[in-house]
């Protein structure tokens, strides 16, 4: 053991030139020399390994492939309200194309947008920042990471290209559908899209490993564990989660590929294999990645409140511990998903009692949330009006999902809108409008500009009211019995009726005003770069560490590392002229 | 392209070195795969009674060998670690490389093995049983070559008496590819 703690300290020091038994000590910040920031072009917007840079590659990536997969929306809901004729800027989509878009829209909305917006992106930008250091524990990595991922997306877009078109066989992948080329019509898709799948996955298991050991290890000298913002406490236990849920899956992603390019029956019923185990091995991934999408969300919107309310968070051990449990319990609900895929009985009972038990945990964070606005002087930031958003919108995806959990309800709304409309609702606010929050919110930081408040605001309106006149009738026709996987109502008598179509058109409708309401954020982004008024260090006025280095932070992030002497969430503390007390100022 | 390591790097907060830390995340994450492989044995095996049939054709023999062979090799890592902990890279240098040629036996007997069961028609198309077996062993195969690398990696620079922490890291790791081994060992060579 000695020379392992040795190696980790000398190494370093005769590297950096600098003394490291300095750091660790409270109130002795380390001295920063010789950590210098890359000179050329490339090094420092493509290969670098500066976690801000990385972070923002992340989510640019992660734009990008919104924007594709919200093109991929427009063409299939156009589809749904005006069957079989040709989408403007599109073309026509044959039950082969709505397949294949259906399939990818979820895949990228879900693997290409929220997970590397939410975490990786976020989680690279924030955690150094948020705990004082001045990159992660392994740069490299992290830069291999974003690589990976990049490899991922492209891997992805070329499935389009491919004979046959990219993968039909839907995002959950269910075989003997996605087993052979026979059955999904998309021999080449298929292969290539579970290979974009598991290239991705390795990418985040890198990320994860990183954001782990850095927050458990890089934090700057005295930050206790209650004193880490709790958007880092919630990427980490995110990252945790996707650690121990996406093993399955890679296994199950190795067999299913082995099934459709070699030829072996691992989940082929007919040759002997058990098709049930595909929906096992990708739920026990696929439930728990739910929260692992959700907690980053729910982090970065406790940051959100907090500054703009001027309070502090309530009750940030409850918070935690109900974190911590719920990840935990994430693991034991995953069959809900199966109720009617001939799982028995008893079985069902048992997760429809913990599915309802899970509601539990979250509709106590959200209370707590809630309670930290109480009495808050808020002000309505355009990342507030996202935030504040993201708590109601989340509540009704939350509140629909008690239903979905009870399997005797379930048997019925099963694969129906309803469903659909169910889990907009929890995704949207997760990632769409709490990314969209968190934007706004670290703008200033990313960029060292300010945006402006005013298109926010038209872009806040236009996706909010968009995106309930999507899912709100949704959830009618999903009752009314629209299965979700049609691609024209018209072939069947019972779905064909006026009443029906009618509130189709009205989610398409809704669906154009939401796409229309992000050139605001478009403009805003961009215009801003440019044009933005500068922001200063600290514009909110907020407590957290990555306040303190300067805007936007340069290669090393603080110019003095800094030491931390309280909680994060310090506002409005009585006896104090300041309404806020930042982490790293001495009492 | 920074040359230098950051200040991250050298921190330790919970008091354990960075890199072990690591480690042990990625054989959380390693444990979770082989889970969902085992996960598999158990519902394919509940499903198919003629599996114990076909399992009897593996040689119980060559997989005891094996895991002899393994576990020696293991021990020649933990050799490597002590010497590497005394400062003395190039006897770590040294033990790592019987560790590696541990690992070669280990392949090479396995290559004979799926030679002697493919060219008697136990292919992996044969039935689920060989699908899984060919899919488990292989996995295992890939990370047994893959420590087999990085140890080749990690004793280049330890006979320089450079990096010597990172003897115990692949340690760890090839501890690890014995544990899944030390499973499929009996679930596919002895329970039959």
């Amino acid at each position: 053991m000695a020379l392992t703690v040795d190696a980790e300290h000398t190494v370093p020091a005769r590297r950096r030139g600098a003394p490291a038994s300095h750091d660790g000590h409270r109130g002795a910040p380390a001295a920063h020399g010789g950590h210098h920031g890359p000179t050329s072009f490339w090094s420092t917007y493509v290969f670098s390994t500066d976690h801000k840079v990385i972070g923002l590659q992340y989510m640019f990536t992660g734009m990008v492939m919104a924007l594709i997969g919200g093109f991929m929306a427009y063409a299939f809901r156009m589809q749904l309200a005006f069957p079989d004729q040709p989408v403007p800027g599109f073309g026509l989509v044959t039950p082969n194309v709505y397949n294949s878009l259906v399939t990818n829209h979820g895949a990228i909305m879900i693997f290409w947008v929220a997970m590397p917006m939410l975490i990786a992106g976020f989680g690279n930008f924030l955690i150094p920042l948020m705990i004082g250091c001045d990159d992660m524990v392994f740069p490299r990595l992290n830069r291999l990471s974003y690589q990976l991922f990049f490899v991922s997306a492209i891997v992805l877009l070329a499935s389009f290209v491919v004979p046959g078109g990219g993968f039909g066989g839907a995002w959950t992948s269910y075989p003997p559908l996605s087993s052979s080329g026979t059955f999904n019509h998309t021999p080449w898709g298929a292969p290539l899209w579970l290979a974009a799948v598991a290239i991705e996955f390795i990418a985040f298991l890198l990320g994860g490993i990183n954001f782990i050991t850095t927050a458990m290890n890089a934090r700057a000298p005295g930050m206790r564990m209650w004193d880490i913002p709790m958007v880092v406490w919630m990427i980490v236990i995110a990252s945790i989660l996707f650690m121990a849920s996406a093993g399955p899956l890679i296994a199950g992603a190795i067999m299913l590929l082995l099934d459709q390019v070699a030829g072996t029956h691992f989940f082929t019923p007919a040759a002997g294999g058990d098709p049930l185990l595909w929906q096992h091995l990708f739920w026990f991934f696929g439930h728990p990645e739910v929260y692992v999408v959700l907690l980053p969300a729910m982090g970065i919107v406790a940051e959100v409140i907090t500054v703009h309310a001027r309070k502090k968070l309530f009750a940030y051990k409850t918070i935690l511990y109900t974190t911590a449990g719920t990840a935990a319990f994430s693991f034991v609900v995953w069959a809900h998903h199966q109720f009617v895929a001939g799982i028995d009985p008893r079985m069902a009972n048992l997760f429809t009692i913990t599915t309802l038990l899970i509601s539990i945990p979250i509709g106590e964070m959200l209370f707590c949330y809630i309670a930290t606005l109480w009495g808050g002087s808020i002000e309505f930031k355009t990342s507030m009006l996202f935030g504040v958003a993201f708590l109601a919108e989340f509540l009704l995806g939350g509140v629909t999902g008690i239903f979905l959990g009870a399997s005797a309800v379930d048997v019925y709304l099963h694969d129906t809108y309803f469903v659909v409309a169910h889990f907009h609702y929890t995704f949207v606010p997760i990632a769409i409008i709490a990314v969209f929050a968190g934007i706004y919110h670290w703008y200033p930081k990313m960029f060292g500009r300010l945006m402006d408040e005013t298109l926010g605001k038209i872009h806040f309106w236009g996706t909010i009211i968009g995106f309930n006149t999507i899912f709100l009738p949704l959830f009618v026709t999903g009752a009314a019995g629209d299965h979700r996987r049609i691609y024209s109502y018209q072939h069947f008598q019972q779905l064909a009726t006026d009443g029906l179509q009618s509130l189709r058109v009205v989610a398409t409708v809704g669906m154009l005003i939401m796409l229309l309401a992000q050139t605001a954020f478009i403009v805003n982004f961009v215009r801003s770069l440019v044009r933005g008024a500068p922001a200063a260090a600290n514009p909110w006025r907020a407590n957290t560490l990555e306040w303190a280095a300067p805007s936007p932070p340069p290669h090393g992030n603080f110019a003095e590392m800094p030491t931390v002497y309280r909680g994060p969430y310090e506002y409005s503390v009585p006896g104090r002229t300041e309404d806020y007390w930042p982490q790293n100022v001495p009492a | 392209m920074a040359t230098s390591v950051p200040l991250a790097t050298t921190r330790a907060a919970t008091g354990i070195p960075t890199a072990r830390l690591a480690m042990w995340w990625v054989i959380a994450s390693e444990i979770v795969i082989f889970g969902g492989l085992l996960a598999t044995y158990v519902m394919l095996r509940l499903h198919h009674d003629h599996w114990a049939e076909e399992a009897s054709h593996t040689s119980t023999l060559a997989g005891g060998f094996n895991t002899f062979v393994l576990l020696t090799s293991s021990l020649f890592a933990v050799l490597a670690h002590q010497a590497a902990e005394r400062g003395r890279g190039v006897r770590a240098a040294r033990f790592l490389w019987y560790t590696i040629g541990g690992g070669a036996t280990f392949m090479l007997v396995k290559a004979f093995e799926y030679t002697n069961e493919i060219s008697h028609g136990y292919t992996m198309f044969r039935d689920v049983f060989w699908s899984y077996y060919y899919t488990a062993t292989g996995l295992h195969g890939l990370h047994v070559l893959a420590g087999m690398v990085c140890m080749a990696i990690v004793a280049a620079g330890a006979r320089r008496g450079e990096n010597l922490h990172r003897v115990e890291l692949v340690g760890i790791y090839w501890h690890f590819v014995d544990m899944v081994w030390i499973f499929l060992f009996p679930l596919l060579y002895i329970a039959k």
